[in-house]
């Protein structure tokens, strides 16, 4: 069915057909023809942010928990330079949402107007695609190929320009069942015979892993699934990405646990020691691998992918299958069975007691203290306080991060949010108001670090406003812990800006805000601390003060291959090695 | 367990991994992208090249179906095979693309170029420039009594040859239009 409307009323018309639910916005001269439609109408909620960062980290938070494409509004200009870091992240974590902003009219473009930015030339780089619509005949179908294109393929962020003559002209407008097909149509469905090679591969591993990422969440629910049969049926062992948390339960039994920088001994040295890896969704990257050439020396790489770009760009890989990790994995367990249900018993019962040699390091253990809450400690009893609650974790990036990666346990997909490749220090606070708006009765907590915190924590005003009862849990060390880590480690032990001076008053900032304040500095008082923020019905703010110079191991110093992995206990002779350079 | 030596220089304090960059010969592959013909498409590939480090040699583009709305771009390039590759693959991936060949390696390939020499010279300067423009089929599209401009097509390398031995000859200016490019064969 066409109708005649105004470009404006197509946005609104358009993101109601897409099924769009809430959009995070702020408003401005470029964009308020459509906010005026948004006023107009009551199906789609509008969340006013403070900055519009927070906007679209607000809506990868959504996208992230809910599997949906994520919506944020902003204006020309300044609306749109303010986009560009959440852009960037979402590009880098392969996050579906679409970004819309204003423009000054097509008539002024060029002319350095006011509040004008080349917004599709600032933003080509940090989306997947742009589009700049100068009619608003063409608007409907850009808006719906927006959506196909965020949510197809490797997800990621598009973004819409709109010059304000093209919101108030009328148009026809079309619906999404009328849009011809889109010749954007990435492949899903693996090689057979590149999957038959695979499952052979599988069958006669002696030490085969599945080093599994954030392509698995991405995938859907049911991709999580048929990995945990797979996992499961075969007995292998499988480590995965921060990106990919929760895609193989943590109290699974062939879980090792994070691999990486700061991943589990056990799952690096079983990276380093494999003769099989099955990368799954999994892309490689430099935090990941260590020192490239020695990247696990010895094994077969098979990598499971829906972009080939990610295959060889950075790891040689033996075999790659291009498709979407639900298919291809749902191949996979087709042929293994009908196959006959093959695997190398021996050969695994005895890699699994190396891997069990190894737990035994214990590598995440930490000195314990009476007086100081260790940072650990507090995500340790973070964690038994709210196991098998309906609960989500966002972070910030740091110190904390990693911990949260380490010690909290995720048992199923989406439930874990964080900024993996930019690293995007100011994500947790937003992204939780976006998790918590999309699940409004669900247990949502931002683990943050103070410094990490105070980027973007003009949106507690959001959650406010909102009613998004938030706990900001916020590890305060009064450092950039792990600015403060390297420098320790890898600077001579100057702490050149690392620390965080004058901070506020976190309880006092929280009774500005009009939410709760919690401080806790005892080990003793943290249980009923942490009962309380949890209890408390509304947005909390938990200054919990931790001890101040705590390093974060097991850490690969970068450059380093796995095998070459710092344990707390090393700590003292790694820095007397590099205290010489 | 951990060899715990660290080396002096500042590659063991990047935060990055510094790899030995040039293990492999590059080599210089000619690539046919058909593309969506809308705006900012040429920028997105472009954006590509600069943004991931990789080279663009030559390039060309303009559209071939006007009812299609497809454009060709002919680049050519130079990598490692792996990096030709990794090329390749981020074109392939990118939204408005919708074909990349890879001239070089899928068979047999015509490639033609088009220059414009003009060259300014009296005496037997002028004589010898135009004597080795015929011998390299150049045609003359512009004389005045002090110099001639030239119209040469041919592959990149026989532009090069040519412009060499211009050079002594009084070459004033080259305009070169970057290799086009086709397949052979139906």
């Amino acid at each position: 069915m066409t109708r005649s409307m105004t470009g404006a009323k197509m946005v609104v018309q358009a993101l109601k057909d897409q099924g769009v639910e809430v959009v995070f916005g702020y408003p401005g001269g470029a964009v308020l023809p459509i906010y005026d439609e948004i006023f107009l109408q009551n199906d789609i909620r509008h969340v006013l942010v403070r900055h519009e960062q927070g906007a679209i980290h607000m809506a990868e938070g959504y996208a992230r928990s809910t599997g949906k494409v994520g919506v944020a509004l902003v204006t020309s200009g300044p609306g749109a330079t303010n986009a560009v870091t959440g852009l960037t992240d979402a590009l880098m974590d392969s996050i579906p949402i679409v970004v819309l902003t204003g423009q000054v009219p097509t008539f002024m473009i060029g002319t350095d107007g006011f509040q004008e930015a080349d917004t599709v030339g600032i933003t080509r780089p940090c989306t997947k695609m742009n589009w700049l619509v100068k009619d608003s005949a063409r608007l409907p179908e850009t808006i719906h190929r927006a959506f196909h294109v965020a949510r197809s393929g490797r997800p990621g962020p598009v973004l819409i320009d709109i010059p304000k003559d093209v919101q108030f002209a009328q148009a026809e407008y079309t619906g999404p069942e009328r849009m011809k097909p889109d010749h954007y149509q990435p492949r899903v469905k693996g090689d057979i015979d590149a999957i038959t090679r695979l499952v052979e591969m599988l069958e006669t591993a002696e030490r085969p892993v599945f080093y599994t990422g954030g392509g698995v969440i991405n995938s859907g629910k049911g991709a999580s699934q048929l990995l945990r049969e797979l996992v499961d049926a075969t007995g292998i062992p499988i480590t995965s990405t921060l990106m990919g948390l929760g895609a193989y339960p943590a109290s699974g039994k062939s879980w090792l646990g994070m691999l990486g920088m700061h991943g589990l001994y056990e799952a690096n040295l079983a990276m380093h020691g494999c003769d099989l890896m099955i990368a799954v969704g999994a892309r490689f990257d430099d935090r990941i691998t260590g020192r490239v050439k020695d990247f696990s020396p010895n094994s077969t790489k098979v990598q499971i992918d829906i972009d080939p770009s990610s295959v060889n760009k950075v790891i040689r890989v033996d075999l790659p299958v291009i498709g979407d990790v639900g298919h291809v994995l749902e191949d996979v367990l087709k042929v293994w069975k009908a196959r006959g249900r093959k695997v190398n018993k021996d050969g695994i019962a005895r890699w699994w007691a190396q891997i069990n040699d190894w737990k035994k390091i214990n590598c995440l253990a930490y000195e314990p203290s009476k007086t100081t809450i260790k940072p650990q400690y507090a995500l340790q009893r973070l964690e038994a306080l709210t196991k098998g609650m309906d609960r989500y974790i966002t972070t910030e990036v740091g110190q904390h991060q990693m911990w949260a990666a380490q010690f909290l346990g995720f048992e199923d997909p989406n439930r874990w949010m964080t900024s993996g490749g930019l690293g995007t220090m100011g994500y947790g606070l937003p992204a939780s108001i976006g998790v918590q708006i999309a699940h409004p009765q669900a247990l949502v907590i931002n683990v943050a670090g103070e410094a990490s915190w105070l980027m973007n924590m003009q949106e507690m005003g959001t959650a406010m406003q909102f009613r998004a009862p938030v706990k900001q849990f916020i590890l305060n060390n009064e450092r950039l812990g792990m600015v403060r880590q390297w420098q320790e480690l890898l600077h001579g032990e100057r702490y050149s800006q690392s620390w965080s001076e004058s901070l506020p008053d976190f309880v006092k900032l929280a009774e500005a805000f009009g939410c709760k304040g919690i401080k806790c500095s005892d080990p003793k008082d943290l249980d009923d601390a942490i009962l309380e923020m949890i209890r408390y019905d509304g947005p909390v703010i938990f200054d919990c003060l931790v001890e101040k110079h705590e390093n974060c191991f097991p850490m690969i110093p970068s450059g380093k291959p796995h095998n070459e992995m710092l344990l707390s206990a090393d700590a003292e002779a790694f820095k007397a090695g590099a205290a010489l350079v | 367990m951990s060899a715990l030596n660290i080396k002096k220089g500042a590659s063991s304090h990047s935060a990055y991994d510094l790899r030995d960059s040039h293990v492999e010969v590059e080599e210089s592959h000619t690539l046919a992208v058909i593309v969506e013909n809308e705006p900012g498409v040429l920028a997105r590939v472009i954006g590509l090249f600069s943004g991931r480090g990789y080279n663009i040699d030559s390039l060309t583009v303009a559209e071939v179906d006007h009812t299609g709305h497809r454009s060709r771009i002919t680049i050519v390039t130079r990598g490692t095979p792996a990096v030709i590759d990794q090329i390749e693959a981020q074109l392939s991936r990118m939204v408005p693309v919708h074909a990349v060949h890879d001239l070089t390696v899928e068979g047999p390939s015509v490639q033609r170029e088009l220059a414009l020499f003009k060259v300014a010279g009296k005496g037997d300067a002028r004589i010898e420039a135009l004597r080795l423009a015929e011998i390299f089929r150049a045609k003359v599209v512009d004389s005045t009594l002090e110099s001639f401009i030239f119209e040469i097509t041919g592959t990149p390398e026989k532009i090069d040859a040519l412009a060499e031995l211009l050079r002594p000859l009084g070459l004033r200016e080259l305009a070169r239009t970057g290799v086009a490019a086709l397949s052979r064969g139906a």
